[in-house]
């Protein structure tokens, strides 16, 4: 190409090399176009069937729309307002006005809902004050709210109603970590009654850290016989990891029922062997709970240990050992950490899918194993608190999101040391 | 092979440690072997020792309208998803390898992220968007998202098979005449179809597993035979359960087989191993 340039006239050159590049732009932009438009339906698709749902959840956790949705007119005003004298007359006739016409509709039940949930006994004032409402004729709208309750006369009341009257709101995820606003409107803890998701929140990484560690405790052994097997017995070995692993969850829920009941061959063979006289109770508690799931994930850790220890060499092992380093000493020193990055991979798949289980849990469990996901269900299904539900749904998202980019930075790394060598 | 030098103390190492690992294999595959008889048995309690031989549970399920209708409905929401799954995630995979682009990376990791996101979100979240426009409580939406979930397996799979694929394979089809929707069908696909059919056996076993979602989504028209599983647990184990289980574990072995003889097939066809 420079050597054919070279012999022509200057200007030849550099048009036959213009359109040249030309020529390889639009080639290279129709490849693009060509093998974008095969990845265009897959990115559309999941954005509407899940990047949109899970945004609209995420955002549904700093929405405040019931009082606002309200009484509009009324939150407007009160967002100018300076908070310390009392309102003036407009708020009050908006105010009048607005919960005249809401009367008796469920747009007024939701934002008495609401306001209850911050201050206990807000519904029933919400309620009294629109039963008077509009004013009677010739009254001002500041008398009969006070004639309604005189709490209105209070600018503690409005500067309430104020605060909750904003189109978003950090309390659904200050609550999620037992905080909440205080009448001036600072952070300050809840009460001890409101104060039970930071346990939750506890409880899911404490339960996720446990079975993470019974996985390793007994996936390190297998994962590492089957590394140092000939691929025969490897294989064999294999079928035995994989055919739980594709065994639905609810088949294995069920036979761990089975097992573990009362009268179910965990307990006849415990009391044969002597070990207790009478049944234990193993399941519906938490030691059923950790016996399915470390049951369940197990797969999940020894599959990337295994894959990792078949590609390191025996030889650095043997050459310790010749060398006189003691057997335990050695596979500290020089096996384990080659291991590592199988292990950690392992161990950090479990523990993001451990974070999330929720049917486990709710089939083998008590109340007190209940997990974070347990309770996005509950406010979905069974309070329909979406505030809360999509707070909680927030803080386990964040928290796989994080776990997840440690883990692909684990497994790259490994794929490029891997290709290095 | 314990070699003659070693100290009693490596001895006994060696034979414990074995041992441990036989104790994990029992716990692995003990859940499996005990329920599959129980469903084989006269009387209703699922207890050893079992007091006779019946097929009065599996007739059980069969002529039960609420299985039956749950067997179906899995049947039906299943193989679509999958099929969904397997035609976005074939093409988006080849493609994904083919070029580059700025946000490819993170475009990749929306792709795989319904199998990381804790799928109780998943299941709210899509109730959420799809209830007010109809789509909660219909088959549509629950087979959407069951697309949506096994999606990630299918790209990972064919990304995975892609990555010893010559692509002077498809330059010399194209100089020799063939169109790209030709050549795509007879030369890209029937090397890449091994990847394509693991990944659709990944994605039809999640699917077909999958209980969460369809707790929020379906309506009592739609429950599969994982929701009718999950309710029947909740209230009162039965055989009948046994025998549902043994028929999806049947089925899940069939799936590893297929996918050990493709996995094993590829090896072949890559030349390792023999």
């Amino acid at each position: 190409m420079s050597k054919l340039s070279a012999t022509m006239p200057a200007a030849l050159a550099s048009e036959n090399t213009v359109s040249l590049k030309r020529q390889l732009g639009r080639a290279e932009r129709m490849k693009k176009l060509k093998y974008g438009a095969l990845i265009a339906p897959l990115a559309i698709f999941l954005l509407l069937t899940f990047v949109w749902p899970i945004s609209a959840l995420l955002k549904r956790s700093v929405d405040n729309p019931e009082v606002i949705g309200a009484l509009p007119a009324t939150s407007a005003l009160l967002s100018d307002w300076n908070g310390e004298n009392a309102p003036d007359a407009l708020v009050f006739a908006a105010f009048a006005r607005e919960m005249g016409e809401i009367k008796g509709t469920p747009v007024l039940a939701g934002a008495a809902k609401r306001l209850n949930m911050e201050q206990p006994g807000f519904r029933s004032l919400m309620m009294k004050t629109a039963r008077a409402m509009p004013p009677a004729e010739g009254v001002s709208p500041r008398d009969a709210l006070i004639e309604a309750d005189e709490r209105w006369a209070d600018p503690a009341t409005w500067r309430f109603l104020a605060r909750n009257a904003t189109p978003y709101t950090g309390r659904y995820l200050l609550a999620s970590v037992d905080r909440t606003y205080d009448e001036q409107g600072q952070i300050v803890r809840a009460g001890d009654d409101q104060a039970i998701y930071v346990d939750v929140l506890k409880r899911t990484f404490g339960m996720s850290a446990i079975v993470t560690a019974f996985c390793l405790l007994l996936g390190f052994p297998l994962a590492y016989l089957m590394a140092t097997q000939p691929p025969k017995i490897a294989n064999t070995l294999m079928i035995f990891v994989l055919l739980p692993f594709w065994t639905s969850v609810l088949v294995r829920v069920a036979a761990w029922i089975v097992l573990l009941q009362t009268q179910g061959l965990v307990n006849q063979a415990l009391m044969a062997l002597g070990v207790t006289d009478h049944p234990l109770q193993l399941v519906f508690n938490s030691t059923g709970v950790y016996i399915a799931m470390v049951h369940i994930l197990l797969p999940f850790m020894i599959l990337p240990m295994y894959s990792v220890m078949k590609g390191i060499s025996p030889t650095y092992m043997r050459a310790a050992l010749s060398l006189g380093c003691p057997p335990f000493k050695s596979f500290w020193k020089i096996y384990f950490p080659q291991a590592l990055p199988g292990v950690s991979a392992g161990a950090l798949l479990v523990f993001i899918l451990c974070m999330g289980y929720y049917i486990t849990p709710a089939l083998l469990g008590s109340p007190k194993e209940q997990m974070a996901s347990y309770f996005v269900a509950f406010y979905t299904n069974q309070t329909i608190n979406w505030g809360m539900a999509a707070a909680l749904s927030a803080i386990l998202f964040v928290a796989t999101l994080i776990l997840y980019m440690v883990y692909t930075r684990l497994t790259g790394q490994q794929d490029a040391a891997s290709k290095a060598r | 092979m314990i070699p003659a030098y070693a100290t009693p103390l490596e001895r006994v190492w060696y034979y414990a440690f074995r041992v441990l690992c036989g104790l994990v294999l029992v716990f692995l595959m003990l859940p499996i072997l005990v329920i599959a008889p129980l469903s084989f048995n006269a009387d209703s309690f699922l207890l050893y020792p079992m007091s006779g031989f019946s097929l009065r549970w599996y007739e059980e399920f069969l002529t039960s309208a609420a299985w039956r209708q749950s067997f179906m409905n899995s049947l039906i929401v299943s193989p679509i998803a999958t099929l969904l799954a397997m035609a976005l995630g074939t093409p988006a995979a080849v493609g994904l390898a083919r070029i580059d682009f700025p946000g490819k990376a993170l475009l990749t990791a929306i792709l795989i992220s319904p199998m990381v996101v804790p799928v109780v979100i998943v299941g709210v979240a899509t109730y959420l968007v799809f209830a007010p426009i109809g789509l909660s409580g219909s088959y549509i939406g629950l087979i959407l998202v069951h697309a949506a979930l096994g999606v990630p397996f299918v790209v990972t799979t064919v990304t995975a098979t892609l990555q010893g694929f010559d692509f002077n394979l498809v330059r010399a089809a194209s100089s020799l005449g063939a169109n790209p929707l030709t050549t795509f069908f007879k030369v890209t696909l029937p090397i890449v179809a091994p990847g394509v059919i693991s990944g659709g056996l990944f994605a039809f076993g999640t699917s077909f597993d999958e209980v969460v979602v369809t707790l929020f989504l379906a309506g009592p028209e739609q429950s599969t035979l994982p929701r009718q599983m999950f309710a029947g647990i909740r209230e009162n184990i039965s055989p009948t359960i046994a025998a549902v289980a043994t028929i999806m574990t049947v089925l899940s072995t069939l799936m590893l087989i297929t996918l050990e003889g493709l996995r094993r097939r590829g090896e072949r066809m890559r030349g390792e191993g023999k």
